[in-house]
């Protein structure tokens, strides 16, 4: 069992996060965003995502089809400046998008520009062969290099201590200002560049290039710029992809259709001149085009990975890909450390069991007596309980004269010997026996009943002897972190099975798993049983998500399918993993796991609600449409609007505002809860399908309103 | 008026329980078959096939029947039973009812009665229709196998042996029995001589004498069975089963009717019981038989229930139209004449209607037989209310409310595809079906097979509405002309085969000397949409089930999706109702809904 710096119960939020006080919106990064986005107009670059791309043809196809109106080229029913004002608003349905990407990414930016600040160059001692050091700057520095590092300086780049040990604060990083240990050898010897030394000196041998740390490929990842599609991002575009080529196909036979309309009733009438209508208007049918495809999930779907990946980045973990996050979703078992995570790290006395003819309260006073000077939280436990059961207000004190004797790993007991040559002693079971037997003394028949009961609960006996004489035994339990069983239903409710890692045995293990509400545990925990355990597990198709930091750590953690290394972990396990923690917060793993399903599900709803966005476009646009030729059809216009180009400027103005509304719900992720997939599914179809019918009806009448009230439209 | 169609839905569901075991039992192999039928098993048996292999045999399979229907109704005036000297049907139309009956389509540009001899309805129609009917079956036996993580999927011959053999052989049979008791002809005779009851009804010969009537017959009983429980719907008379010596008696007419519906509805069971699921089919059922029961209530409810709104509503409605020519600017538009005439229609709207069943048989049928893509018709579709015709289309459109054997279930999966992969992720999770991962992959296979539809009615409805193929060939110009276009192509797209009428497709017999002048555009388009919409939407999710059944099964846990509640269930309305909405709701506003609040029915 690794025995790293489990920071016990995780603080609420990191102090000094910076980006974490950002507003969603601040007027620098919206300034830079609006300016991106213009840039962003370059046909190459809209390209990649084919919803918008043919936002913008349709845009351009406008702007010519003016200018040939205005030129004198073509003639229409309406007037000119309705097709100025559907240009205009089909432009401004791309940049929209465009912003909500732009947003995103110098959202990111400016979440890695307070990382990147850690990682200007610093003066690096490296270490040369002979012994004596040579300075250079920590941006020369090449992957094996040994430099040293001195108290109050900044360590100069990733890598492992390989000499000493030093109190390294990592507030640049992770905003914790309690310091931590790194040493030489064991799980503790990872330390981060940027990070400052504050007492002592180390050797760290350097593990990643320049430009090739964590930090600066999680940066890469929330900058948009090397960032990859997700395999469910890919599906998605290509399901986009697939409605706006089948909205296409609707909106293209209109066109004869509507000729067909139209030559009807021409000669139904008896006219001359073709009647027109909207129909066979080449922007009224590009503006259809543009209402139908998926415009509101395609301008957001970078912007909702992008914001995923910078979601993670605030919760300070590092994710290695878009595709790790993602997985998290999936998760369907975690294994979860017991110390720091399930329970508070240390024993408590739990119950004091008196044998023969001592009472309990002896006990717990002798017990007390013995366990004054043990600061270990064990005996801390011990004099707390006496001193609670006593009513004492004054802590215990040892008569004057008592001598204390320290725990050590041969004798495996502590105590105390009395200026009255009583000597206390208390510890292991076996240890004790063999003390008392030594003494001449006899072991009541009953201590092995009472310790194997002890042990059978999942506590860990300690037995108390004074002189040769037995007193009895002290339960040590486990303490569960508060509010950790309701955490573990939350889990069950997420959909994840939960597995505990102890070093314990399998008894206590049980014990404790029961208490907390845990699904199934890894008792005496080797790297091996754990690697094994997760084979067994994946092979029935589960993901599983582990969290780890020992060297022996890494083949199980490039197993997993969600490998979280702590920070404070050696860099095999932080190579081996795909997200680093740089709190080093063994709960890290349950936000993990819900900061992945909340970026699937923001995708997912906000898809649905913009397919469904559609119905209602439908019922402003098509009689609209044919109101030159088929009046009668303004009875399927449910929302009643002024005129058919005030209909289709609605609709069209709705499909692009509705991009800068969701917005905030792209970058911020739709809220999960826990509660299990039906009723989530239940909710989300009300809100996203159901809402995603209605809202647009409301949305499209408003707006026209507002255009009658404002005499916008004819 | 609601009597027969909850007759008939009640006997459906009653009938596919047992059927769907049934099915079940043969498709795995369970049975043990009689020795002669086992030898000719084992001698069709070439071994397990995987996807590609059973794919590749279905296709030539298909290549071999085309080429056999060709050269059998090329053949018709040389071969035996055509006493009448039929002579070749037009060559276009040869191909377009060669591809009809292969695709299990069963659109006809021709009068049975008066192009086609016995021969022709024996060695061609016949066969055609069995196993055209077996080969979705047998597609959605193989997408089942492959859903179970099967490598191989069975052995597409012997599916093909078994479900003609063991299922269409012995119901049609049992089928036959009852028609053939209930007056239908079973004959090699071509005509029947009969003299009129009525004296000179057929007029007067040059002597001045009565002619007697000939009445063509043939071996009727033995195709209207399969016509329905295959929902072929290829009628041996043109008339189809509104003829009387197609469709006797109302005994008939239900047994038909059930017929049709018998084997969609019992193959969603099926589905359900193969793959071990049956709560996941029983949501599925309810959601497919909530959809019909809807269809088929509106049809009745606007078309037995109303009169026709063409002959009462509107001669008092004004409409204008904006015209620059108009001195006010705008134009009125007048309604024709024929909206004023004083029709009585206190019992609905009879017209086209085939009495002798009742007022609510024809809506009743019409809206079942699109739904479950027979396109077998007793009454007239042209004649139709215009919003009761939005229920046969709707049922075309989607194509999935039970929809063809086989197919219609495999249509559904598309949308449940859909569904799944939009509200799974709504839960968190990538989406899942059956506890398997749906990746970009099987995306892509599932959109291309949903695209083929709307592309395929859409696109040529587009191009004939604007061009002489349509306008000329419509009876009714405007809106109701325009349903005629798009139902003839929704009927071909979803291999359906009924027809609106009103269209003239029909060339005839080759040595017709005024066919219709657009005949032949007709026959070579629907017969081209007749073949795309049927392979691609079969090819694609084989090879979809395919690749979802090589993925890992999850395991359920309270994060996974259920796949059999209520609340999946809507998920799956939803998913249909508003993709199929957005895709065909402007023609719906176009046709049927511009011809009911316009002042202009019939065309005018």
């Amino acid at each position: 069992m690794n025995t790293a710096v489990h920071r016990a119960p995780a603080a609420p939020a990191p102090a000094i996060n910076l980006a974490r006080r950002r507003d969603l919106f601040s007027s620098d990064i919206a300034m830079t965003a609006l300016k991106q986005s213009f840039m962003m107009l370059r046909p190459d670059v809209q390209w990649k995502n084919p919803v918008m791309f043919v936002v913008e043809i349709g845009a351009a196809l406008t702007l010519l089809y003016i200018i040939q109106s205005a030129l004198g080229f073509s003639s229409s029913s309406v007037s000119l400046t309705y097709f100025i004002a559907l240009d205009i608003w089909l432009w401004l349905t791309v940049l929209f998008a465009n912003f909500a990407t732009a947003i995103a990414e110098e959202r990111g930016k400016a979440q890695a520009e307070t990382l990147r600040k850690t990682r200007v160059a610093t003066p690096a001692y490296r270490l040369r062969a002979n012994g004596t050091t040579e300075t250079v700057s920590s941006i020369a520095l090449k992957v094996g290099d040994k430099v040293v590092v001195e108290a109050s300086q900044v360590i100069p780049g990733d890598g492992d201590v390989i000499e000493g040990g030093a109190v390294v604060n990592e507030a640049a990083i992770t905003g914790e200002s309690a310091p931590v240990i790194r040493e030489a050898g064991g799980d503790r010897s990872g330390v981060t560049g940027g990070t400052t030394v504050l007492s002592d000196r180390i050797v760290v041998r350097i593990s990643a290039g320049p430009g090739e740390s964590f930090l600066d490929k999680m940066i890469a990842l929330v900058e948009g710029a090397r960032r990859q599609r997700t395999p469910n991002e890919i599906a998605l575009t290509l399901v986009l992809t697939a409605f706006t080529l089948i909205f296409m196909i609707v909106v293209v036979p209109l066109w004869p259709m509507a000729t067909n309309a139209e030559v009807y009733m021409t000669s139904y009438l008896g006219l001359s001149d073709q009647l027109r209508s909207l129909g066979t208007d080449v922007p009224t049918l590009i503006a259809l085009i543009v209402c139908l495809i998926p415009t509101t999930i395609g301008a957001l779907l970078s912007a909702i990975g992008i914001a995923g990946m910078d979601r993670a980045l605030r919760a300070n973990i590092i994710a290695k890909s878009g595709k790790a996050v993602e997985v998290a979703g999936d998760i369907d078992t975690v294994l979860l450390d017991k110390t720091g995570t399930i329970t508070l790290g240390d024993r408590h006395a739990r119950e004091f069991i008196p044998l023969g003819q001592v009472s309990q309260l002896e006990l717990m006073y002798l017990s007390a007596l013995a366990s004054v000077s043990d600061q270990t939280p064990e005996g801390k436990s011990i004099v707390a309980a006496y001193t609670q059961a006593e009513g004492l207000t004054a802590p215990v004190a040892a008569p004057e004269g008592s001598v204390f004797v320290p725990f050590t790993a041969q004798s495996r007991m502590s105590g105390v010997n009395l200026p009255d040559d009583t000597a206390i002693r208390k510890g292991a079971p076996d240890a004790i026996v063999r003390y008392v037997v030594g003494l001449k003394g006899v072991v009541p028949r009953e201590l092995d009943g009472v310790v194997a009961k002890v042990g059978a609960r999942g506590a860990t006996p300690l037995v108390v002897a004074q002189n040769a004489r037995v007193l009895g035994v002290i339960a040590l339990e486990d303490v569960l972190k508060p509010g950790i069983k309701e955490r573990m239903d939350q889990l069950k409710l997420m959909g994840l099975r939960t597995v505990m890692i102890t070093g314990d045995n399998p008894l206590t293990a049980q014990a404790i798993a029961h208490e907390a509400g845990i699904d199934d545990f890894i008792a005496e925990a080797t790297p091996e049983k754990k690697l094994a355990y997760l084979r067994n597990e994946q092979a029935q198709g589960k993901l599983v998500a582990m969290m780890g930091d020992g060297t022996n750590d890494a083949p199980t953690l490039a197993q997993a399918d969600v490998g979280l290394a702590m920070n404070s972990g050696t860099q095999a396990a932080k190579e081996a993993g795909n997200m680093v923690d740089l709190d080093s917060d063994p709960t890290k793993l349950i936000e993990v796991v819900a900061i992945g399903k909340q970026l699937l599900m923001t995708r997912g709803a906000l898809t649905t609600f913009s397919i469904a966005n559609d119905v209602a476009k439908y019922f402003a646009i098509v009689p609209a449409m044919f109101a030159g030729t088929l009046p009668w059809l303004k009875a399927i216009d449910v929302m009643n609007l002024h005129s058919p180009t005030s209909a289709i400027l609605s609709a069209v103005i709705f499909n692009a505002l509705i991009i800068p509304l969701l917005i905030p719900i792209a970058l911020k992720g739709v809220k999960y809860r826990p509660l299990g997939a039906d009723s989530l599914l239940r909710r989300n179809l009300l809100i996203w399908g159901l809402g995603g019918v209605i809202v647009p009806f409301i949305g499209i009448k408003a707006i026209d309103l507002v255009m009658v009230a404002l005499r916008l439209v004819a | 008026m609601w009597l027969l169609p909850a007759m008939l839905i009640l006997a459906a569901i009653a009938c596919s329980i047992p059927l769907s075991a049934y099915f079940t039992w043969l498709m795995e192999g369970r049975y043990r078959a009689p020795r002669v039928l086992k030898w000719f098993e084992d001698l069709v048996d070439t071994g397990p096939q995987d996807w590609k292999q059973y794919t590749i045999a279905l296709i030539v399979f298909n290549i071999a029947l085309f080429i056999f229907g060709f050269v059998v109704l090329s053949l018709q005036p040389y071969a035996p039973l055509n006493p009448r000297g039929l002579g070749w049907l037009e060559p276009t139309t040869i191909f377009n009812t060669v591809i009809s009956f292969l695709t299990n389509t069963n659109l006809q540009h021709y009068a049975g009665e008066t192009a086609l001899s016995n021969f022709s309805q024996i060695f061609f129609i016949l066969p055609n229709m069995f196993l055209s009917a077996s080969v979705g079956f047998c597609a959605l036996a193989a997408i089942i196998r492959l859903f179970r993580g099967a490598e191989k999927c069975g052995n597409f011959f012997v599916d093909m042996w078994r479900v003609c053999m063991y299922i269409y052989v012995p119901v049609a049979l049992l089928f036959g029995i009852i028609f053939m008791q209930q007056g239908m002809p079973m004959t090699y005779a071509s005509t029947e001589v009969a003299t009129t009851l009525e004296q000179g009804s057929m007029g007067l010969d040059d002597k001045g004498q009565a002619k007697p009537q000939t009445i063509v017959v043939g071996p009727v009983a033995a195709v209207i069975p399969i016509k329905m429980l295959g929902t072929n719907g290829g009628g041996f008379y043109g008339m189809n089963s509104a003829h009387p010596l197609e469709n006797p008696t109302a005994t008939t007419n239900f047994f038909t009717t059930l017929a049709m519906m018998l084997f969609p509805f019992a193959l969603v069971l099926m589905y359900g019981r193969m793959l071990g699921r049956i709560r996941h089919s029983v949501v599925i059922y309810g959601v497919m038989l909530a959809m019909m029961i809807g269809l088929i209530a509106w049809v009745i409810r606007t078309d037995t229930m109303e009169p026709n709104p063409g002959l009462t509503a509107h001669a008092a409605t004004a409409w204008q139209v904006p015209s620059a020519s108009a001195p006010s600017g705008k134009l009125d538009v007048p309604s024709p004449a024929v909206a004023a005439l004083p029709v009585n229609q206190h019992l609905g709207n009879l017209e086209g209607k085939e009495l002798r069943f009742g007022t609510s048989a024809g809506a009743a049928f019409a809206a079942i037989t699109t739904d479950v893509t027979c396109g077998a018709i007793n009454a007239e579709m042209d004649s139709l209310n215009p919003l009761s015709g939005l229920s046969p289309m709707i049922g075309m459109w989607l194509n999935c409310v039970f929809g063809g054997k086989g197919v219609g279930m495999i249509n559904l999966l598309l949308f449940l595809i859909v569904g799944v992969f939009l509200a799974g992720q709504m839960v968190g999770r990538t989406p899942e079906y059956l506890g398997r991962k749906v990746g970009a992959r099987e995306m892509k296979l599932a959109m291309i097979a949903l695209l083929v539809h709307p592309i395929l009615i859409l696109g040529p409805a587009g191009l004939f509405a604007a061009t002489g193929w349509g306008t000329t060939a419509e009876a009714n110009p405007g809106a109701h002309g325009f349903s005629e276009i798009v139902y003839q192509f929704s009927s071909s797209s979803a291999n359906n085969g009924s027809a609106m009428d009103g269209l003239g497709v029909t060339y005839g017999l080759n040595a017709n000397a005024s066919p219709s002048p657009e005949a032949v555009p007709w026959d070579i388009a629907t017969g081209l949409v007749m073949l795309f919409a049927r392979y691609l939407p079969i090819i694609a999710p084989i090879a979809m089930a395919f690749s979802l059944g090589r993925k890992k099964v999850a395991p359920v846990t309270l994060g996974t999706m259920s796949d059999d509640t209520v609340t999946f269930g809507f998920l799956l309305f939803g998913t249909i109702a508003i993709v199929g909405a957005l895709l065909f709701l402007p023609v719906a506003a176009l046709g049927p809904i511009a011809e009911h609040l316009g002042p202009i029915p019939f065309g005018g």
